[in-house]
This record gives C-alpha cells, sequence and structure tokens, in this order.
C-alpha cells in the first residue's frame, strides 16, 4: 500500500496524461462506488485522477441539436435544470434514483455509467434516450452508443487510458417522451430487482414513429430490447402490443437468483414494469404536442 | 505527504494527510473531532454527515484532499457555546435519539432539510431519512424532533 497520488487535473488532455502514466490508474468522479471499493480493498490503485475540475465534465449544453450532458454532473445538478427535465424527464428521474439526498449531491451520471454494475439506475434510462457517450483517450476522441457501452459486470468499453467526458443526448421531436421505473423490495435506496426504460415518439395520429425500449438488473448488462421496439412500432399501445411489449420484455431476461428475486420473479417483474413504463412515456408524448 | 487546508466550524485548519485519507478520518483523527460518527464501511448509515459549502455530504465518500479550500460545519460546529442549536434541543426534547450513535449524522441532515424545506409533512421528512439509518429504530420520535426543530429554527 504505497501513497496513492491524487491529482485533480484542469483539462482533458491533463487527465488522458495523467491516466497513461500509471498502470491502474482510476478516475474518480463523486466517489460514491469508487471510494467505497477502495475502503472495502476491492481495488488499490496507485493514482486517483479527479475529474471534477474539467470544464466539459462540468456543463450542460443545450442546443437545437443536441443535448450535452457532462460525465460529472450529479444527480442532484442535472435535477435542477428544467429544460433539461422538460425534454427528457425519464433520464432524470433514473439519475436522481440513485441514493439518497446525500448521495444524489455526489453520485455522477457518468460515475453510474462507468462503474457498469448491472443494476445501475440511470442506464436503461440513457440508453431508451438513444445518447452517445463521448470518450476521449491518447487516440482522440470517440463516440460510442450507450447501447454499447457496459460490456459486462465491472466492465465497460472504454479502451486503455479513456474516460468519459460527456454524454450526448438527442433533442427529441414533438410528441416525444421517455420514462423510467424500478422495481425495488424497500422502497428507497435499493438495488433494482429489475429496471426499465422506455421513449417514445408518436405520429399525428397517435401511432408509434419511433421507440427505444431498454432493461436493467436482468442481465449481466444493461440491454435495448429489439423485440420489445419492435412491438412498439406503429402501435396504439392497445392490449394487443401491451401483450407483445411484455413478452418481449419477459424474452430479453438472462437474470440471477438472489436474495431480492428468483430468475423467475425478476422475468415475471420485466414485463409489468415495461408495460408500466411504456405506459407512462406514451402519456407524455401525448401531453408533449406542442 | 500532501498538505490540505479547510475551514472547519469557523477555523482555519491545516495538516498533512494521505491521499487516501477520508474526510471522516480527517475530522476523528487528525482534528480529534470524534462528534462525527463512522457507522458502516459502504456508505450507507449516514452517522457521518457533516456539511460542506452549505450541503449535506456522507463525509465517507469524499476525500480529505477534495475538501480543500471547503467550508466544514460538524455536528460540534452547530450549538452556540453552551446553548443548544433549535435542532439539537428538539432532539432532546422529543427524545430523538437513544444510544445516540446516529444523532450526529441525523441532526446535520436535518438541519439542511429546514433549509431545503421550512414545513417538511412527515412523509417529506421520513424520505428525507432514506439515507441515514438508526440502529435502535427510534425513527418515530426522531422524526417529531425534526418536525419540532425545523419549527424552531425558523423562529
Ligand atoms: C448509499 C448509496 C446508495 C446508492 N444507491 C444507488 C441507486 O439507488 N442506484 C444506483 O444506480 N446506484 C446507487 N449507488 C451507487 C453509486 O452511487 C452510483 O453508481 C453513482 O452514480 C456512481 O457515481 P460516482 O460519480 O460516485 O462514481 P465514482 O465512484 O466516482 O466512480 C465509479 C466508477 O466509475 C469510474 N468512473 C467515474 N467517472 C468516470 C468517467 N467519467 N470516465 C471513466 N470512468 C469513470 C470510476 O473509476 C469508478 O470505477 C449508491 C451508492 C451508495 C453509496
Ligand atoms: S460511515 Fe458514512 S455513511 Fe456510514
Ligand atoms: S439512536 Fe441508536 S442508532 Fe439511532
Amino acid at each position: 500500500m504505497a501513497g496513492l497520488r491524487y491529482e485533480a487535473p484542469n483539462t482533458v488532455d491533463a487527465a488522458i496524461g495523467l491516466l497513461s502514466e500509471v498502470a491502474g490508474a482510476k478516475v474518480l468522479a463523486g466517489g460514491t462506488d469508487l471510494l467505497v471499493q477502495i475502503r472495502e480493498e476491492m481495488i488499490d490503485p496507485d493514482l486517483i485522477v479527479d475529474i471534477k475540475r474539467i470544464d466539459e465534465t462540468r456543463r450542460i449544453e443545450i442546443t437545437p441539436d443536441y443535448v450535452k450532458i457532462g460525465a460529472a454532473m450529479t444527480g442532484a445538478e442535472l435535477g435542477e435544470n428544467e429544460e433539461l427535465a422538460a425534454m427528457w424527464p425519464g433520464v432524470i428521474e433514473a439519475v436522481e434514483l440513485i441514493g439518497s439526498w446525500q448521495v444524489q449531491g455526489r453520485a455522477t451520471i457518468g460515475g453510474n455509467l462507468c462503474n457498469a454494475s448491472p443494476a445501475a439506475d440511470s442506464v436503461p434510462a440513457i440508453i431508451a434516450s438513444g445518447a452517445k457517450i463521448v470518450v476521449a483517450g491518447p487516440q482522440g476522441v470517440r463516440e460510442i452508443p450507450a447501447e454499447e457501452f457496459p460490456k459486462a459486470p465491472g466492465r465497460t468499453a472504454l479502451e486503455a487510458n479513456e474516460f468519459v467526458v460527456s454524454l450526448v443526448l438527442p433533442v427529441p421531436p414533438k410528441r416525444s417522451g421517455d420514462a423510467y421505473l424500478r422495481f425495488i423490495p424497500r422502497t428507497e435506496m435499493d438495488i433494482a430487482v429489475v429496471g426499465a426504460g422506455v421513449s417514445v415518439s408518436l405520429n399525428e395520429d397517435g401511432t408509434c414513429a419511433s421507440a427505444r425500449v431498454a432493461l436493467g438488473a436482468v442481465a449481466p448488462t444493461a440491454l435495448l430490447v429489439k423485440d420489445a421496439i419492435d412491438a412498439l412500432l406503429g402501435s396504439k399501445l392497445d392490449d394487443v402490443t401491451l401483450e407483445k411489449l411484455d413478452k418481449a420484455a419477459r424474452d430479453a431476461c438472462n437474470p440471477i437468483d438472489d436474495k431480492r428475486g428468483t430468475i423467475e420473479y425478476r422475468t415475471k417483474v420485466a414485463g409489468v414494469l415495461v408495460r408500466r413504463t411504456a405506459a407512462i412515456a406514451w402519456e407524455r408524448a401525448q401531453k408533449q404536442n406542442g | 505527504m500532501p498538505s490540505v487546508t479547510m475551514k472547519v466550524n469557523g477555523k482555519n485548519v491545516n495538516a498533512e494527510v494521505e491521499n487516501r485519507t477520508l474526510l471522516v478520518q480527517y475530522l476523528r483523527d487528525h482534528l480529534n473531532m470524534t462528534g462525527t460518527h463512522v457507522g458502516c464501511d459502504t456508505s450507507q448509515c449516514g452517522c457521518c454527515v457533516v456539511h460542506v459549502n452549505g450541503s449535506s455530504v456522507k463525509s465517507c465518500t469524499m476525500l480529505a484532499v477534495q475538501a480543500e479550500g471547503a467550508d466544514v460545519v460538524t455536528i460540534e460546529g452547530l450549538a452556540d457555546g453552551e446553548v443548544l442549536h433549535p435542532m439539537q434541543a428538539a432532539f432532546r426534547e422529543h427524545h430523538g435519539l437513544q444510544c445516540g450513535f446516529c444523532t450526529p449524522g441525523m441532526v446535520m441532515s436535518a438541519v439542511d432539510l429546514a433549509k431545503e424545506n421550512p414545513d417538511p409533512s412527515e412523509t417529506e421528512i421520513r424520505e428525507w431519512l432514506e439515507g441515514n439509518i438508526c440502529r435502535c429504530t427510534g425513527y418515530h420520535n426522531i422524526v417529531k424532533a425534526i418536525a419540532a426543530g425545523t419549527k424552531n429554527m425558523q423562529g
């Protein structure tokens, strides 16, 4: 346990330089996962690079074409941005579910994504939004579709010495809505048994023009569920559609058995939860016709 | 070892700490301010809540070096000499503690709540406390104490 080095660089390039300098260096954002892992001696890095002084990770940029969210923005900060909350209410409700008040003030959206827990709350909502993850590294900057970012529990698409700078979400078209629901045994501060994120855009006649459906906690990573999307497209969310959606969600599940729920239970809950989430997204889309 | 300077309960303090030192360890082990408690190693219990630049933070989710230049208030900084802070007085009045282990974190969280929401309902108080766990499970009186303390703080 040699001395741990702590650096808080001001630029993306300086951060990449530091990450490249020391093997196994760790990025620190809110620390609500990382400091617990260090304390429990699950990891013992020689260097931690605090990215919160880097401007690009700490701002929200809303343009007519896209919304860019800095990776080190906290759930509390994102919730305060009313414009963002109006565009992507489901993403915001998902990040605001992360922990209690004291944790929300520190935990970041990028940290939730990079920690790569299969049950991370913001990830299904991020995937459902169609976000791209903006990654910087020694080879420059690249964008990764959100659904390709988590690779396994605790592992992401990040290559050596890369880190996430921001997330880019589209500006939703008219008549769009998204939602995130999680199911947990307690009411607060627990790990999701299932999390479901849905985003939809409707045509003028009320049929579904485009949709994205993602599930968390039912497989080694959060999943984009293609069959569930196909079930929604062109529909008006009638009973037949809901039944297809339910089945598509159940078929996509590959969950674990643990104290929070058996495989059978999680699979059943996934179907029910995705229906409810779709209904909320739909209602939001119908309201947002201006 | 790096040196870190911050304000704790209005006083400037400076010390050399290892980078891995958590803010809570710094407060307890370096400054001997043991009012801030440690009840878990997973950042769940909330015994360690302090205020950093005005908002409540679990001091085990922060490194001491991250508090460089910050304004930190701990449970020791609430009372005005011998006069208890209205929230502390309300905890005493309403028996908001049994063993007292969780109390520093409860009080620090409650003071932050009172600033955010000067007139919280019982449900809002209970929701607010999701990050604070009482092993003695005396929540009923804690909630009563916080309702009263919040009122006293406005008065
Ligand atoms: C009491 C408590 C309750 C919690 N409740 C929930 C909950 O309800 N739902 C939930 O999903 N999670 C929960 N968590 C887990 C945790 O708070 C979240 O995963 C949080 O979003 C992590 O963000 P952070 O900024 O604190 O990450 P950190 O701890 O700073 O980092 C997490 C990991 O990601 C890496 N990392 C961070 N940012 C980047 C980046 N920009 N680029 C590359 N790598 C990066 C770090 O190196 C580390 O490996 C809880 C944690 C606690 C302590
Ligand atoms: S010691 Fe900080 S939350 Fe338990
Ligand atoms: S009073 Fe004993 S832990 Fe709360």
